[in-house]
């Protein structure tokens, strides 16, 4: 076995792992395509949590017992465990978040202090509201000039209208590693290469990416990563944004309180040492620590064993649903994976999920919170099916009957 | 018929239904029954945005009696829809605020009245008790 590897992959042994796989609802038995919504926990992450809360709970950082000092310690190796993770050069540098939002939001807020009125910040056309908000609320704020880079049919970035909008007044680009609506992989080498040619930061949007392909942000070269927990097998309400030492040193604090200080007096406060100068108050300990537990359960395995997996279960998908005259795929990029969205000519998405449902599967619908990529296709929503290495080719065949049905139902 | 009286009604059709695909299956035959808003009338005004389906309600009061049609752009929706219409429609006001709306969880379908479903289903009933309380108070 490669990288590392441990445990071989078998998707039969590791969706015993999942006690949320095993379960009917509506009296069918549950297939969960809604991946990109939020994955399941396996077994050592429910575990985790349990000891945790059973036998670990404590404040960290400031106890001088012995149960205070087990959860510091435990919650510092999470965030060593995630260091390893996605390959950054420090700990220091891997900050705990509540998710991918707040991360986006920790770096549009303070890194956003060091900007000026006409500095330019460039986002794509396929982001995710969170990816989106936070950068109109900052341009607002600071006079600030919002760009997006464009995207084809297929759904994918027009790099050359991209290099086009770069100049010296570039401060940050923000763009999602992979699309959670399209399932495109972006070309981040190149978006990064450029950005840096021109002294511009890059904050990649990692919350479908961590999940499904190995994350190396030495390799990558982004000034931010920031992904969510629950996506990847992890608790919600923890995630993590990696910020290179010196950029994060620059930057001014996110919000005040516990933790974030070094000393306090009614005069002045000097602020903690990174990564506390950015993680105010008590923080989601347990969330910290079985995110953690979650990254170790992937540990186990060859990443690319699994991204491999992934990758032939959406084609396998994408092409099933090619073979229907009225279903047209959204998102056909190129270099894709984990994520089929369609939409069926004359049926509302809604109408689709709805009977999916009561079939058994779960799938999402709607505009994915990326309304302004839906406008761009002209539809309301689409009908998304997002997979993890648990699913199997048998359901996606359970899958492709149920919607053949639910055509027939509704045309 | 009193609107508890259509309720019941309802409840009996559904009654022989044991699988969920079949009671779908009615509800989209009703969705496909219920006559368009003319698409003059699919304004604004009378459009409640849901975040997964749309829905349009024209009502107003006429002889004293609350007159409604309503439409969505998803066929489900608007086979529940029909069910809605069929209970309020041509009541007067003040029966509508006195009734208990229950037929829809009784039949199952609870979920699409959540208002976090946001099918617009919740906003459109809580739109014609509003009418009806309005139109009480004049
Ligand atoms: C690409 C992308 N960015 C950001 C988010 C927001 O993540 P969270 O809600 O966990 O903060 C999501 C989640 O749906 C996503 O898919």
């Amino acid at each position: 076995m490669e990288n590392g590897a441990t445990r071989k992959f078998s998707v039969r042994e590791i969706r015993q792992d999942f006690p949320a796989l095993r379960q009917q609802v509506y009296g069918k038995e549950l297939i969960y395509f809604d991946n990109g919504a939020t994955s399941q926990k396996p077994q050592m992450v429910l575990d985790a949590i349990n000891q945790y809360y059973s036998m670990d709970n404590a404040n960290i950082h400031r106890g001088v017992h012995h149960l205070s000092q087990k959860a510091t310690s435990e919650y510092e190796e999470a965030r060593e465990t995630i260091r390893r993770f996605i390959n950054a050069p420090k700990k220091e540098e891997i900050i705990f978040t509540k998710g991918t939002t707040d991360g986006i939001n920790l770096v549009a807020t303070s890194f956003g202090e060091l900007l000026q009125p006409g500095d330019e910040i460039i986002i794509s056309a396929m982001e995710h509201h969170s990816n989106i908000v936070p950068w109109q609320m900052l341009a607002n704020r600071k006079r600030l000039v919002l760009k997006v880079i464009p995207i084809n049919k297929r759904g994918e970035l027009l790099l050359e209208e991209y290099r086009n909008m770069l100049s010296p007044k570039t401060k940050l680009v923000a763009v999602a590693h992979i699309s959670n609506s399209l399932g495109t992989i972006n070309p981040l080498d190149q978006i990064i290469e450029a950005a840096h040619a021109v002294g511009a930061k890059v904050l990649v949007d990692g919350a479908q990416s961590i999940q499904h392909t190995k994350v190396d942000v030495q390799v990558m070269n982004c000034d931010f990563f920031v992904f969510s927990g629950h996506k990847v097998f992890g608790p919600t309400g923890i995630g993590v944004l990696y910020g290179k030492e010196t950029l994060l040193d620059e930057m001014p604090p996110y919000q005040g309180g516990g933790d974030m200080i070094s000393k306090v007096t009614f005069e002045r406060t000097t602020y903690n040492d990174l990564p506390f100068k950015f993680e105010a108050g008590t923080p989601h300990i347990a969330g910290g620590i079985c995110l953690g537990t979650a990254l170790n359960y992937l540990n186990q395995f060859d990443s690319k064993e699994l991204e491999e997996y992934e990758r032939d279960l959406t084609e396998y998908a994408q092409e099933m649903l090619e073979t229907f005259e009225n279903i047209a795929l959204i998102g056909t990029a190129r270099n894709k994976t984990s994520v089929v969205s369609f939409t069926v000519q004359g049926i509302h998405p809604f109408d689709i999920g709805t009977l999916l449902d009561k079939q058994g599967i779960a799938v999402r619908t709607g505009h994915h919170c990326t309304q302004p990529l839906m406008d761009f296709y002209q539809i309301p929503g689409t009908i998304r099916a997002s997979f993890a290495f648990y699913n199997t080719r048998e359901e996606i065949d359970k899958f492709i009957a149920a919607v053949e049905k639910s055509i027939s139902m509704l045309g | 018929m009193s609107i508890e009286e259509k309720q019941r009604e309802i409840i009996d059709e559904f009654a022989i239904y044991d699988d969920w695909m079949e009671k779908y299956e009615y509800i989209i035959e009703l969705g496909k029954d219920l006559p368009l808003i003319d698409s003059s009338k699919k304004t604004d005004d009378r459009l409640i945005e849901g975040c997964q389906s749309r829905v349009w309600l024209d009502a107003a009061v006429n002889q004293g009696k609350l007159r409604l049609t309503a439409d969505s752009d998803a066929i489900i929706t608007k086979g529940i829809i029909g069910l809605l219409v069929r209970v309020y429609d041509n009541e007067s006001p003040e029966d509508i605020v006195k009734s208990d709306l229950h037929f829809i969880s009784e039949i199952g379908l609870q979920e699409h009245l959540s208002p976090t479903r946001s099918n617009g289903l919740a906003s459109m009933v809580k739109k014609i008790k509003l009418m009806a309380l309005s139109a009480l108070a004049k």
